[in-house]
C-alpha cells in the first residue's frame, strides 16, 4: 500500500543522496542571495525580479528532470499523487538534501502542496522590511519545479504559500496541474 | 610556516553539487540576457562574485597573522579555499615573483559540462562563465588584505587558467 510505496522512495532518496557528489551549502545560499540583489537593483518592479526568479528556476528545471530520472531510476508516475509523493520524497531530499511532504493532496482539483521544514536556500537570509511582503525569494523552487514537470509532459501553475522569511513555520508551495500535455518538446527558455 | 586552518563556525550543511552548477548557468544567462551591453553583464558577473567571494572568505574563521608571506595567501587559494569550493585544489601555480600569479586547474569542475560546437564557441561560452569565479578569487583575496584583478582564460575545455594580478604597491 501507499505506506510500503513511501518507504521505497525514502529509500531511493537515501541512496541517491549517499552517492551523489556534494558541496557546502553556503556557496549555493550565498550565490542566490547575491542573485537577488542584483535583480532588485536591476529591475524597478520586484514583480519582476519574481518573475524572473521564477525563470532561472523554469530554466534549471528543464535540465535538472535528466539527472533526476537518472539517478533515481524512477519511472513514469501513474498519477498525481504518486507525482507529488516522488517530488517531495525524492526530488527535494536528491538536491537539497532534506525531503519534504505532501499537504492537501486533492486529486479531483488536480492539486497539492509540497512543505520543506528544511530549506537551505534561505540559509542565514534575511529579508529588508521593504521587500517582506512582496518578494517571493522561493519562487525559483516554483519554476524549478514547473520547468521539470514540463519535461514529463504535465504543465503546472506553482505558488509559494509559506515562507519562513516571512515569520511562517516552513517552506510551502502549492502545485496546481493544468493540463497534461502532448509530446511536443517545449521551446525552451522563454522571454 | 604553518598553513592556516578554514574552519567555519556554522555547523557543516550540504546540497547537490550540481544545485550550484544549475545555478551558475542560469544565473549568466540571465544577467547576460537582462543586461544592455555584454561588458556591463562582465562588471556584473564579477561584482557577484566579488561579494560572494568576501562572504566566503569572512564566514571561516582564519587566524591571519599566520600567514607570512603574499605567497602564503596565494597558496591558501590554491588549497583550502578552492577545494571549499570545487572538491579539489589547483593543479599548478606559477608566479613571475613581481606580483603575478597563475593558477590552473586541468579540470574545471564548473565548465566540465560545456559543450559548444566547435572549440572556439566553447571558449568564448567558458568566458562568460568563467567571470563570476574570477569575482570570488578577487572578493576572498580583498578580504585578505591583498587586492588584485583576476582573469581567466580557458585553454583547452576543461582546462583554465586564472591570472592574479596584485595591485602596485602590494
Amino acid at each position: 500500500g501507499m505506506s510500503r510505496y513511501n518507504t521505497n522512495l525514502q529509500q531511493v532518496a537515501n541512496n541517491t543522496w549517499n552517492k551523489i557528489d556534494k558541496i557546502n551549502t553556503e556557496l549555493f545560499t550565498l550565490t542566490y542571495g547575491a542573485i537577488v540583489v542584483q535583480l532588485l537593483k536591476d529591475f524597478d518592479s520586484v514583480d519582476d525580479v519574481n518573475n524572473q526568479l521564477e525563470k532561472m528556476g523554469y530554466n534549471i528545471g528543464l535540465r535538472l528532470i535528466d539527472e533526476f530520472l537518472a539517478r533515481s531510476g524512477l519511472g513514469r508516475c501513474r498519477d498525481l499523487r504518486e507525482t507529488a509523493e516522488v517530488i517531495a520524497k525524492v526530488g527535494f531530499k536528491m538536491f537539497l538534501g532534506f525531503a519534504g511532504t505532501v499537504l492537501k493532496m486533492n486529486a479531483k482539483k488536480g492539486s497539492f502542496h509540497l512543505v520543506l521544514e528544511d530549506n537551505p536556500l534561505i540559509d542565514f537570509v534575511e529579508l529588508p522590511a521593504q521587500y517582506k511582503d512582496t518578494l517571493i525569494y522561493n519562487n525559483i523552487l516554483c519554476g524549478v519545479i514547473r520547468g521539470a514537470l514540463e519535461m514529463v509532459q504535465m504543465k503546472v501553475k506553482c505558488t509559494v504559500k509559506k515562507c519562513p522569511l516571512k515569520g511562517h513555520d516552513v517552506t510551502q508551495i502549492k502545485v496546481v496541474l493544468i493540463e497534461h500535455l502532448t509530446s511536443e518538446i517545449p521551446v525552451g527558455d522563454e522571454f | 610556516c604553518c598553513s592556516p586552518v578554514m574552519t567555519t563556525t556554522q555547523r557543516q550543511r550540504f546540497v547537490a553539487e550540481s544545485c550550484f552548477d544549475y545555478l551558475n548557468l542560469v544565473m549568466a544567462d540571465t544577467i547576460f540576457e537582462t543586461s544592455e551591453r555584454s561588458e556591463v553583464a562582465i562588471s556584473k558577473m564579477e561584482l557577484l562574485g566579488f561579494r560572494v567571494g568576501q562572504k566566503l572568505i569572512e564566514k571561516y574563521t582564519l587566524d591571519k597573522l599566520r600567514f607570512g608571506e603574499k605567497i602564503d595567501i596565494i597558496k591558501f587559494i590554491c588549497r583550502e579555499f578552492w577545494t571549499t569550493l570545487f572538491q579539489k585544489q589547483v593543479d599548478s601555480l606559477r608566479t613571475n615573483r613581481k606580483g603575478v600569479y597563475v593558477l590552473s586547474d586541468n579540470k574545471f569542475h564548473w565548465i566540465t559540462s560545456l559543450s559548444a560546437e566547435n572549440a572556439a564557441k566553447t571558449k568564448q561560452l567558458a568566458e562568460k562563465y568563467l567571470v563570476f569565479p574570477c569575482g570570488l578569487i578577487k572578493g576572498a583575496l580583498d578580504v585578505l588584505g591583498v587586492p588584485c584583478s583576476v582573469k581567466a582564460e580557458i585553454t583547452t575545455v576543461p582546462q583554465c587558467t586564472f591570472t592574479i594580478t596584485l595591485k602596485p604597491g602590494q
